[in-house]
């Protein structure tokens, strides 16, 4: 069976206030970084998966982040799939 | 009439519930492991406070898959009381038995007071012997205690007169200042604070005890 490679990327959606985002973002302000304009902190989960095609894993992927890795109340996810490997096909 | 007090691993505020329904206030009490499914003979269920599960992912969000919880949704569709505190209530809302989500605290501390507390709703047996205006004071102790929701959330807690309790001083950045907050029907409570804490007049007050009555009140 095929092996997949994913990337589920979480992030609090931009209407809640993510403080640990602003205590790093005055952090680095102190640091003598320049510029910064926004910096809001999520989590990256890296997961394989095997499936029959890319639909299969797609569909397993989807419920995955919908229902356990991101609390869609408070958060977004993006999901990247590619097979094992490989460069991203999404 | 006896009160269930789940055990999950990583609870921590389970014996301190039973101490105090059992303890203080002589309510029947009996623990219940987070791999059980029976919920015989039981009238009214706590989640008590604590890191489920070691918290990980997000508070509540492993503990939500937990057996028991799976009997829980049918408990509650039965009418079964259930007050979810701390851990309990995100438990709560990552299963969906109540709206919106707990998250860091606005000021990113792990905050540990008793706290001044406004009853923001008298229609449930929870909070019906309060007076509006009155404060009660109550321990609160968490890091992820911010209550969030969509504007439509809000609106549909504020018609459905669901906001239960209010902080007086808002300490975690919550929506609205809440603190608790019930279903439609009124028999699942969830709140941050610990009215398990304010049962024993030798430990600072008691205004946690009606709270705690109501799991068995007819």
């Amino acid at each position: 069976m095929p092996n997949f490679h994913a990337k589920v990327q979480v992030s609090l959606r931009t209407s809640v206030l993510d403080p640990a985002g602003e205590a790093t973002k005055s952090a680095a302000a102190k640091l003598g970084i320049k510029g910064l304009t926004k910096l809001r902190i999520g989590k990256a989960i890296d997961i394989e998966i095997e499936a029959s095609d890319v639909q299969e894993a797609t569909a397993q992927l989807e419920l995955l982040s919908d229902r356990l890795l991101a609390n869609p109340v408070i958060e977004d996810w993006n999901l990247e799939l590619s097979p094992a490997n490989s460069s991203s096909i999404t | 009439m006896t009160i269930g007090i789940v055990v999950f691993p990583g609870s921590n505020c389970d014996r301190d519930v039973y101490w105090a329904t059992k303890g203080c206030l002589g309510l029947s009490s009996r623990f219940l492991w987070h791999e059980s499914t029976d919920l015989d003979g039981l009238d009214a269920i706590v989640l008590p406070g604590g890191f489920s599960y070691g918290d990980y992912l997000r508070c509540g969000a492993i503990a939500r898959f937990a057996p028991v919880l799976s009997s829980l949704i049918e408990f509650v569709k039965n009418g079964g009381k259930v007050l979810g505190i701390c851990n309990g209530f995100q438990i709560l809302t990552e299963l969906g038995l109540l709206p919106g989500a707990l998250t860091r605290n606005k000021n990113l501390h792990f905050i540990c007071d008793t706290v001044p507390l406004l009853v923001s709703s008298k229609r449930t047996k929870w909070f019906e012997s309060f007076k509006f205006g009155k404060e009660l004071y109550l321990p609160i102790a968490h890091g992820e205690g911010r209550y969030q929701c969509s504007v439509d959330v809000l609106n549909k807690l504020e018609e459905e007169d669901s906001i239960a309790l209010r902080y007086a001083n808002n300490p975690n950045g919550s929506i609205n200042d809440i603190a608790g907050i019930t279903n439609k029907e009124g028999n699942v409570l969830g709140m941050m604070p610990h009215p398990e804490r304010a049962c024993d007049k030798e430990l600072g007050g008691i205004d946690g005890i009606n709270i705690l009555q109501a799991l068995l009140a007819k």
